[in-house]
């Protein structure tokens, strides 16, 4: 019973929080409630029976990536301008359209969750079975991760060394 | 009624120990940067001028509590607390005792960096939201740190990980019953404490302040209450870093062999994150502060590699015990 009033509670911050994520013109503040939101989800893959991925759900998305958007956000020096551009984008007339079509996709998604049988949570995944499956019968998709990983490493690598040869 | 009662008592020591401790902290650290650097500190107020804790407590929550004009006023407000709530939240899975937990999860590591990663965000908002150069450096500085060592954090827990097979902590400290894992997880400790002290920006990794190049970093602009909220944070990460040492590398709450039975567990569990502490400060008075520069590439250049020659090493070793 608890469980239920957990989970209703975090996913009523999760939906909050990305509604307001999206609409505030402020970059920074938008980024605050996506994080909210991030912590949120993380409640949920505890409450849900996925101790791990909640715990990486933390460390990387929260903790890690955010940074980095915030980091980028910090060197872009938006300031007021930034603020009244975004509320310039904000129009009736550019929302709209990606609006209608997400209704449809959200009635779709309220019909299948309607007919879905079965009980919210399931026994906790433990770490050691994550691995387990992701390097037993999901190793392939493991393998082209890091192919892909590697290819940002070294393109990045790629555009910093062109950097420092123009001199710094 | 007692079982259930037990984790809220416990967390309620825990958040007045933080507080408290963190004050004397403030005023032990002093008085022993004095000591190694053949000078009093802080020695006029009640005996060993313990009473300069109070002074100082005074002093701040009597300063006016003034936002800036051109501060963003709310992420302004907000970013102190983050660190504090963050770092408190990590205690919550440190094992002080047998049975002396608040929370036995089985991600309790993952937990801990997820915590610490999370309170990054302090030093981050605090720095943008002052709408100051100086402070906008520093907050730049400590999210390409913070960011940085956290990689080469986690990596260098892994070995234990391994040896273990788990993340609770109360396995890891049950784990080594026979050998403490200093000794087999010689690399492991070196990458942990380096990245600890970057992690809670300490001297000699306080980039992040760095006085005498950027006024006072991040929290130039703060004051009164809410600076002080700036030093609980750091004192705490301070603490909870030196408890993860104790827990995962020496042992946790268990004496060395044969003199265990003299003290009770918690007792030696609070000598050895008092002794950590002090090595903490002692680093602090001995080393000088690295170049951003220096400080990035020690981490990329030496510390990565030394984590993934740690995580290759442990591996081949359990695999070949294991055959």
């Amino acid at each position: 019973m608890l469980e239920i009033i957990f989970f209703y509670l975090a996913a009523t911050i999760a939906l909050i929080a990305t509604a307001l994520a999206m609409t505030r013109a402020n970059a920074i503040h938008a980024l605050i409630y996506l994080i909210v939101s991030l912590l949120a989800v993380a409640v949920i893959f505890f409450l849900i029976g996925a101790p791990f991925a909640a715990a990486l759900e933390i460390v990387i998305y929260a903790g890690a990536i955010m940074v980095l958007f915030v980091f980028v956000i910090m060197m872009l020096n938006l300031g007021k301008e930034g603020d009244a551009r975004e509320r310039q984008w904000m129009q009736p007339r550019i929302w709209a359209g990606p609006v209608l079509l997400s209704l449809v996709l959200f009635a779709e998604l309220l019909y299948m969750i309607a007919n879905i049988e079965g009980s919210l949570s399931h026994p906790a995944v433990t770490a050691k079975e994550v691995g387990l499956s992701l390097f037993g019968p999901y190793v392939l998709a493991v393998e082209i991760a890091a192919m892909l990983l590697l290819a940002g490493l070294v393109g990045s690598y790629h555009l910093g060394r062109r950097y420092l040869e123009r001199g710094e | 009624m007692a079982a259930e009662l037990k984790p809220v008592l416990l967390a309620l020591a825990i958040l007045l120990g933080g507080v408290g401790g963190a004050a004397v902290l403030t005023w032990w650290e002093r008085r022993l940067l004095g000591f190694w650097q053949d000078r009093y500190g802080p020695n006029r107020l009640g005996p060993f001028g313990i009473g300069q804790v109070v002074a100082d407590m005074i002093k701040l929550l009597t300063k006016d509590d003034w936002v800036p004009p051109f501060a963003d006023r709310v992420v302004f407000i907000f970013a102190p607390t983050a660190i504090v709530v963050a770092m408190m939240m990590g205690f919550a899975v440190v094992p002080f005792a047998p049975d002396v937990v608040i929370i036995d999860v089985n991600i309790g590591l993952l937990f801990f960096l997820g915590m610490t990663s999370l309170a990054v965000y302090s030093v981050l908002l605090g720095g943008l939201a002052s709408n100051n150069k100086y402070a906008l450096l520093g907050g730049l500085r400590s999210a390409a740190q913070m960011v940085s060592y956290e990689v080469f954090m986690g990596l260098s827990l892994m070995g234990i990980v391994m040896m273990t097979g788990s993340f609770s902590l109360v396995d890891i400290v049950a784990a080594q019953e026979d050998l403490w894992f200093c000794f087999s997880q010689v690399l492991g400790l070196l990458v942990f404490v380096v990245a600890g002290i970057a992690e809670s920006h300490r001297l000699p990794f306080d980039l992040p302040e760095a006085e005498h190049e950027l006024t006072a970093g991040f929290h130039t602009e703060y004051g009164g209450m809410k600076f002080a909220m700036f030093m609980l944070g750091e004192y705490l990460g301070l603490m909870l870093i030196s408890c993860m040492i104790v827990t995962l590398f020496f042992g946790g709450w268990m004496g060395p062999a044969y003199i265990d039975h003299w003290l009770p567990p918690i007792v030696w569990f609070g000598l050895k994150v008092f002794f950590v502490i002090n090595f903490f400060v002692l680093l602090r008075a001995a080393i000088p502060r690295p170049r951003y520069d220096q400080l990035m590439s020690l981490g990329w250049k030496i510390m990565l590699p030394i984590t993934l020659i740690n995580l290759v090493l442990t591996g081949w070793v359990l695999l070949s015990m294991e055959a």
